[in-house]
């Protein structure tokens, strides 16, 4: 077996009203990908930024090649050899990848004018890519990137600092099948260069493919090391909820009613081709494909954020003109981003305003609104969805990710919407509360509404969904049933574009 | 078996008491951010008071009463605005004009005192729409448009007048900035008035929602079906009518129509309603806050030249405490954001 790198024993942290980190113990060893695993507040973010210098440690000791040492700030650990990649990326972007990967050390010439030396730069630059086997130009500003390249060059630019351990933080999260590949490879030249990683992802099916040991946190305490080869899911998960979650298994035999959304022929310049598709009562229909695919435009273009230029959108048999969101809501289309903080919440607004928000006109008299009729209408929602929030006025900024979706949720709930457009509704959140959006997706449709489900993980679709469509460079390229989809299939078509009868 | 119900039993003790914890702690960061300001009042209130006998006299007082109003009107109109995360540095140019064109009216052409005020408060809301269409539809900073409009309208203002007062307003004019209800000065009346219309307008209408909800976060708002650009274009309309108000009410205390009567109005409006604790950066605020805000700023002006600070350090004096004030906003988000 290879040498310790680093050792974390006893780690304690406490915050004001919670014991965040209750003497935990963590190590990594040279060349192993370590998991980190368990729901969130579980205490993860809390040891890798006790790890990365954002957080100082109440006690406990860390030891990094053998020497104890006390990291006081970031830039201290990453001088320690202490890489950390976040969900998001800490690169300029209007900087190339090449000043990106020397920000703050580039190489200099000149002996009275000093001045980056541009030329050895890039030429050091492109060697690091290189050995990375990555082909990005090292020209080109960052912002023209996509999400999977600039996480590239973010472990590039770890790795020109010297560094010794590399913290993931959700690095696939925002990635495509493909570029997790690619991501996957990358990891493992990492390994081959004795560097230690500490991986940290809600995607449980990708961890025996990566990972070595996982390390399950449950309410800040260790719950235990195990071997990441020889552990079942199931048993992963128990250890991370503490309790055993039946395998949900959603009834296949459903009352599908009549068509509620018919999409003919939706064009638009940039990606979206002749798109046909329906949605009827009780349905719940799948939209699987690659990140850029067009999923999300699809939806926005439906919802009417940006209006497609040609086709027509029928909705229960009429044909409806949607040029804003404001007419999708008006014809009772729900659309729930997958950016929850960015687009589906008004963060600073109570959990009433952000969940009466669409209703507002309905329920207003003449566009007069006492407070009580908002919190009532609320509080049902909040009754319903069992949203865990300390009042209807908490501003949603302070409730977990769950229960923020919830409230997205409880929004288009309360504007009594009948087509629901889903964009990663679970992303992000933890297994518990996925759990509880998957049932609250198939009781929707089991309550008559339709729902358009876009997500990238893929049991989960065949899970929940009656029918799947596959979308390929802006095209539905495939349609399974749910019962004969598998994950195969799916990827397939997502990948070639091929169209596969299922 | 049974120890594991002792440990869940445990589990759910400790997770109510962090709520309950969490909870608490909120509701005193609330309680400050909230009536921090109040206790801030009256602790100046006190101060001014103890070191001035001219402070608490009549004559004073109704004096502080109408300086306050002029700068109130403008500050529930740049609450709305600042609600939505936007800013209006048209309102003091736009007094002056609205005080030019009414003396205009009245005393070059003759009109009436009614149709000379009906008729510059309607420019003011015309221009305050022109700026919102041109945020909205063209999608240009507010700022940059209210400042090309600041400069414009005194422009035209100046033009009218030709760099002169008008002076020589009628009676039942003058009685809009001079006149008193009883003990009551008519300005504060009309500031009174306009304060708790807009904290209505903010609390009970569904366009005051949308204003919170906008400024807290305009995609979200856009994609939950808000009319987005009718309220705020709507809302530079209402910025640009309570600076008519305002100026109708200037021009009326000093008797004349003049190009820069306006001038001050701009920032303290700002300072006051900051102060106030309406968010810079949009969606968090409240006319209440305003309105103490106004007070206090006028309150402390009041002060300071009762005790005889010469106006020039009074200036640098309110530039630390809008500098303090927005340190201060910006604070508070970071600490709420992360």
């Amino acid at each position: 077996m290879s040498d310790l790198l680093l050792k974390m024993e006893g780690i304690t942290k406490r915050f004001p009203g919670v014991l965040a980190l209750d003497n935990v113990d963590f190590d990594v060893y040279e060349g192993e990908v370590h998991v980190l695993l368990g729901e969130n507040g579980a205490g993860k973010s809390t040891l890798i930024k006790i790890l990365s210098g954002a957080y100082e440690k109440d006690s406990g000791k860390i030891t990094i090649e053998g020497k104890t040492v006390e990291i006081v700030n970031p830039h201290h650990a990453q001088d320690l050899g202490i890489s950390t990649i976040y969900q998001e990326f800490n690169l300029v972007p209007y900087l190339t990848v090449s000043e990106n990967i020397f920000l703050g050390r580039e190489p200099i010439k000149g002996k009275i004018v000093k001045r980056v030396n541009k030329e050895i730069m890039k030429a050091h630059a492109k060697k690091l890519l290189l050995d990375l086997g990555v082909d990005i130009d090292t020209g080109i500003p960052v912002y023209r990137l996509g999400v999977a390249d600039q996480q590239m060059v973010e472990i590039t630019k770890a790795l020109s600092m010297k560094a010794r351990v590399c913290i993931m933080d959700e690095p696939t999260a925002a990635l495509s099948a493909n570029e997790i590949e690619e991501l996957f490879r990358v990891i493992k030249r990492l390994k081959k260069e004795r560097v230690g990683v500490i991986y940290i992802s809600h995607r449980l099916e990708e961890i025996p493919l990566i990972g070595d040991r996982i390390t399950v946190l449950r309410d800040g305490k260790n719950i235990g090391t195990v071997s990441a080869k020889e552990t079942r899911m199931d048993s992963l998960i128990q250890m991370m909820v503490g309790r055993k979650i039946a395998e949900v298994s959603y009834h296949k035999e459903r009352s599908i009613g009549e068509e509620l959304l018919k999409v003919k022929d939706l064009s638009r310049k940039d990606g979206l081709n002749n798109i046909n598709f329906i949605i009827r009562k009780g349905e719940v229909v799948g939209l699987a494909g690659l990140v850029g695919s067009g999923r999300t435009e699809l939806a926005r273009a439906i919802f009417g954020a940006e209006p497609f230029d040609e086709g027509k959108v029928y909705v229960s048999g009429q044909l409806v003109e949607i040029k804003s969101p404001q007419d999708a809501v008006a014809q009772r289309i729900a659309y729930l981003p997958e950016d929850r903080k960015l687009d589906g919440l008004v963060l600073v607004r109570s959990v009433q305003e952000n969940i009466t928000l669409p209703s507002l006109k309905r329920i207003s008299h003449k566009g007069f609104i006492g407070r009580n009729i908002i919190r009532k209408s609320a509080k049902e929602y909040v009754t319903k969805l069992i949203i865990k929030t300390p009042s209807l006025e908490q501003m949603t900024m302070y409730l977990s990710g769950g229960n923020q979706q919830k409230v997205v949720i409880a929004k288009w709930l309360c504007s009594q919407s009948d087509i629901f457009l889903f964009d990663e509704p679970t992303r992000g959140i933890d297994v518990g509360a996925k759990a509880e959006i998957r049932n609250l997706i198939r009781e929707l449709a089991s309550q008559g509404a339709g729902v358009l489900m876009i997500s990238s993980d893929l049991s989960e679709i065949i899970q929940i969904c009656d029918r799947i469509l596959v979308m390929y460079q802006g095209t539905i390229c495939g349609e399974f049933s749910g019962e004969d989809a598998s994950q195969e299939k799916i990827l397939e078509c997502a990948l070639m574009g091929k169209v596969v009868r299922g | 078996m049974k120890k594991g119900a002792n440990k869940d039993t445990e589990l759910l003790e400790l997770s109510k008491s962090i709520v309950t914890n969490r909870i608490l702690i909120n509701k005193i960061k609330q309680g400050l951010q909230k009536y921090g300001i109040i206790i801030i009042f009256f602790f100046v209130f006190l101060i001014i008071s103890i070191s001035t006998p001219h402070f608490l006299t009549k004559r004073n007082i109704i004096n502080i009463l109408r300086q306050v109003s002029m700068v109130g009107i403008i500050g529930c109109g740049m609450t709305f605005v600042i609600l939505l995360a936007e800013i209006d540095l048209s309102v003091g140019s736009m007094a002056s004009l609205v005080g030019v064109i009414a003396a205009f009216l009245q005393v070059v052409k003759g009109a009436n005192t009614f149709i000379a005020i009906t008729f510059a408060i309607i420019v003011t809301f015309t221009f305050g729409i022109v700026m919102g269409l041109i945020i909205t539809k063209v999608k240009v900073h507010s700022f940059v448009v209210t400042l090309g409009v600041l400069s414009i309208a005194k422009a035209v203002a100046l033009i009218i007048s030709k760099g002169h007062p008008i002076s020589g307003l009628e009676r039942p004019f003058r009685f809009i900035g001079g006149g008193m209800a009883g003990p009551i000065p008519i300005p504060f009346i009309l500031f009174i008035m306009i304060a708790i219309l807009s904290y209505l307008i903010l609390t009970f209408t569904i366009f005051g929602k949308y204003i919170f909800a906008i400024g807290g976060n305009i995609e979200t708002s856009r994609l939950s079906g808000i009319p987005v650009d009718r309220t705020k274009i709507l809302v530079f309309g209402i910025s640009g009518l309570m600076a008519g108000i305002s100026g109708i009410i200037l021009a009326a205390r000093i008797n004349s129509g003049q190009s820069i009567a306006g001038e001050g109005l701009l920032f303290e409006a700002i300072t006051a309603v900051v102060i106030g604790g309406t968010s810079l950066f949009g969606g968090v605020g409240s006319i209440g806050g305003t309105v103490i805000g106004v007070f206090l700023l006028g309150i402390i002006r009041n002060g300071l030249n009762l005790i005889g600070v010469s106006p020039f350090w009074q200036k640098v004096f309110n530039g630390a405490l809008i500098l303090l004030v927005v340190v201060l906003d910006r604070m508070r988000r970071r600490i709420r954001v992360y």
